[in-house]
Formats: C-alpha cells, structure tokens, sequence
C-alpha cells in the first residue's frame, strides 16, 4: 500500500514492531525505556515532563502524541506543560545563541 | 440526553453500541472472555459491604461526562416510602456503610431524614456531594453543618485543581464555587489534620484518557489546593470514565470511542478485576430496584440469576450467590490500577 506521508498516527502503536527485526536489541531497548520511566530519584510525572521537553526539542510527533497524554494523565497542568516547553525552547535558542560568541571571537580575529 | 430524547439515552441502543459493529469498526475482546481467562466467570459477590443508594438523578449540574445523565430537568427522585423499604432492609443486614448518590443526593426532599435515620442505626454514611450545592440556594447553605452533626463522610468530584480542566467537565463557574465549598467544609473541621470528618475528593480525567497514579495525583492535589486556596482534604480518589451515557457521546463525537475502547482493554489488570466494587456494593436505584453497580443501573442492566430485582424481595443470601450481570462498559472498572467508587482498587 502506498503511503502519502511519512508519519502516520497509527505507526505509535507499532512501535514495538522495530522488535520484529532485531529481537534481541529490541527487547533491550524496551526494558531499558521501562526502567527510564519508573519511578526512581525522580518521580513518574517528573520524568514524562522531561521526556514532554524533550519530544519538542527533538521534534518528534509520536513522543509529543503520547508525552501529551501521558504528562496529562499524570496530572500536569496546561500550564506546568507549556513551561516544560519552553525549558526545551529556552535551550534550543540558547544553544544557538550561546555560538554567538564564536561568531564574535571570529569577526574579531578577522577584523581590522 | 434524556431531554433531548437523544438515541444513547435509549440502553438498548447504548447496549448495542457497546456490544456491535454499530460505531466500532472491529470485534474487541468480549469482558466475560477476559475473565474467563484468568478464572473469574461467572464473576461472583465477595459479600455486601456496601449499599449504595441512588436517591434520584435531580441536579443542579449538568457535567459533560455524567454516567447518570444527571440534571435540573430529571424528575426521577426516590420517594420516602422507598427510603424506608431500604431502612427496612438495613435493619435486618449487617451492611456497615451506606453510600447515598444521585444526581445531587441533596435534592431529594428526604434527603436529610434518611441521613438521619441511617445514622440512628449506627451505621456509617457516605454522601456523593457534587460541592456546588451547597451553594446553590440558602436552604443548603448549612449543609456542612448537617454532615458534620451525623459524621457524614463527604466524598466530591473536583476532576482538576484547576478551573480550565474543572469548568470544562463540570460547567462554567463549577470550580470557583467548588473552592469556596471546600472551604466551608474545612471551616467545620472536615478534611482538617485531627478531625475525624472525612473529606475525599474524586479525582477523573478530562477527556479521553486514563487516570494515572492516584498517589501521586493526591500528592499533586494536595500541594495545589494548600497552596492556592488553602484547601485540607484526606484522600483523593481516581476513577476511570466509564464508556457510557454522556461520556459515551463524547467519546463518539470526538473521534475517541475506538481507541478508548482499546485503552482500556490493553489495560486490563487481572488484579483490579478480582478487587471490582461491584463483588462487595449492591446499587438501588431511585424506584427501588437493585443492580450491580450505578452504572449497571444507568444501563438499566437490573441484577438477575435468580437474585431479587427490587428492595421489598430483598435476600442477602440470594444476592450473595448471584452471578454478576457484565458488558463491555466493565473494562472501565479493571483498567490500570482499576476504578471504583472509592477509587482505584489494585
């Protein structure tokens, strides 16, 4: 079947499907994402938070669907969510503008 | 629905949406299957514990996701003679805790003779208090009072510590008044540190998705209602939204119902399945009948395999060997850490 997009909602719950290929990687990766997840030094919610974040900062639409639900149904606020994305936002930008100083180092070095 | 002679207020189309092809594009695992597989059909009663009285659907709210389809223009209301056929009852059975719901319990003319009957018998009383009530007319501005007089342990939904995700569910308005309830009650000593007036709060998703963990979302609830409005409760409780009535509507409207479906199976929590309220409650409804659950008696799915159906043939013995009557709405009960009315189970 042809396919007219590269992402597809439906492609989230095949995500254990990258198993079929390589088992044993596979299975590795999911208990490894498993003990990422559970609640350690940082609890549950803190951690989906996180992983909200970071969903927008890797700009992944299959994270942001289930780090969207999975942060709600934690109990996080709109509020509490958008701040999450702007920390990803705030980073994002700041590691491009934090180059700014080369940029300067160099137009210095070139300049009379 | 039920006014506007909506088709999902009819259960038998609700049966058949739950049950068919008629919104569902493909079979889902049938619930009896489910517990067929982990040996818990027939699901049997552990014994009755619990005897939830549905005092009518009357309520001054209109909530999106009602599973009673509860609201000002419902006219089924428990009648005192009713009341006292389940006071009857009560007095012959050693049930300790009476659950009163509706609709807005309150509103039922008897309301405050039952509690005080029922309370007269020694046993405990839990009342489903949807908090604006008590605001909504000067006659039941004393009920903290009243709950506090007869140690009513006070249980109300508040589905966000916010007014966004509150009014959205529950209606314009609902939070504000909501917070200064709580605080009323807080003010008579319920839900404060030494008290022994119990306040918990209901906690259930906005939308079409499950609850997380209720510890962590107590922790949440607390720190947010202390800081913000200086609000003490006990315990928070998480229930699922069962795929019926209002939600159910929703559920089709938006899109979700499919995947809803899903989430609840994929979910399915063979512990929560052995701890499901319905092995210990038995539900009366408003004109005296009994079912398994309140939202068996909103699907009009009466208790049947030989049980009585009404409180004036009630039989303890009968109704502890029954089989309990199950549809596909059930998963909601089993998912994750699992749904009851005092919420999760597992």
């Amino acid at each position: 079947m042809e396919r007219n997009t590269y992402y597809d909602p439906k492609d989230l719950a095949k995500f254990g499907n990258i198993s079929d290929w390589d088992s044993e990687l596979g299975k590795s990766f999911f208990e490894y994402y498993g003990k990422v997840f559970a609640e350690g030094a940082l609890t549950e919610r803190e951690k989906s938070l996180i992983a909200l974040a970071v969903s927008h900062a890797v700009q992944c639409p299959y994270c942001i669907h289930a780090y969207t639900e999975d942060t709600m149904a934690k109990g996080c606020s709109e509020e509490q969510m958008m701040e999450a994305i702007h920390v990803a936002a705030a980073i994002r930008g700041g590691a491009s503008l934090v180059h700014g100083t080369q940029m300067m180092h160099r137009f210095k070095e070139l300049n009379m | 629905m039920h006014g506007q002679h909506h088709k999902l207020a009819d259960n038998a189309y609700q049966l058949k949406v739950l049950d068919t092809h008629e919104v569902l594009t493909k079979d889902l695992e049938k619930f009896d299957d489910k517990l067929e597989q982990i040996g818990l059909f027939p699901l049997k009663p552990t014994s009755i514990e619990i005897f939830q009285v549905n005092v009518g659907y009357m309520c001054n709210q209109t909530c999106a996701h009602c599973h009673v389809d509860a609201g000002p223009d419902r006219q089924e209301i428990m009648t005192k003679e009713t009341m006292q056929q389940c006071l009857d009852v009560l007095a012959g059975a050693d049930i300790p805790l009476v659950d009163i719901t509706g609709g807005a319990p309150e509103m039922n003319p008897h309301f405050r003779w039952f509690v005080e009957e029922i309370s007269k018998m020694g046993r405990k009383v839990m009342v489903r208090c949807n908090l604006t009530i008590i605001l909504a007319n000067k006659k039941y501005h004393d009920l903290p009072e009243f709950f506090a007089r007869h140690h009513v342990e006070v249980v109300s939904s508040l589905p966000f510590y916010n007014k966004s995700r509150t009014d959205a569910q529950r209606g314009d308005g609902v939070f504000e008044d909501s917070i200064k309830a709580l605080q009323m009650l807080n003010d008579v000593g319920y839900g404060k540190a030494g008290s022994d007036l119990i306040l918990n709060l209901v906690y259930n998703p906005s939308g079409a998705f499950l609850p997380g963990s209720q510890v962590s979302l107590e922790t949440q609830f607390k720190r947010e209602l202390k800081r913000s409005y200086d609000i003490d409760f006990n315990s928070l409780f998480c229930i699922t939204n069962m795929p019926i009535s209002r939600f159910l509507d929703y559920l089709i409207e938006s899109g979700h119902y499919e995947s809803y479906m899903e989430k609840l199976i994929t979910a399915f929590n063979p512990a929560a399945a052995q701890n499901v309220m319905c092995r210990n409650t038995i539900s009366i409804g408003w004109d005296g009948y009994l079912y398994d659950c309140d939202f068996n008696q909103m699907l009009g799915l009466k208790v049947n395999s030989g049980a009585p159906d009404h409180i004036t043939a009630w039989s303890t013995t009968a109704l502890n060997n029954r089989n309990i009557v199950l549809n596909q709405h059930c998963y909601g009960c089993t998912a994750g850490a699992g749904s009851s009315c005092g919420g999760a189970v597992a």
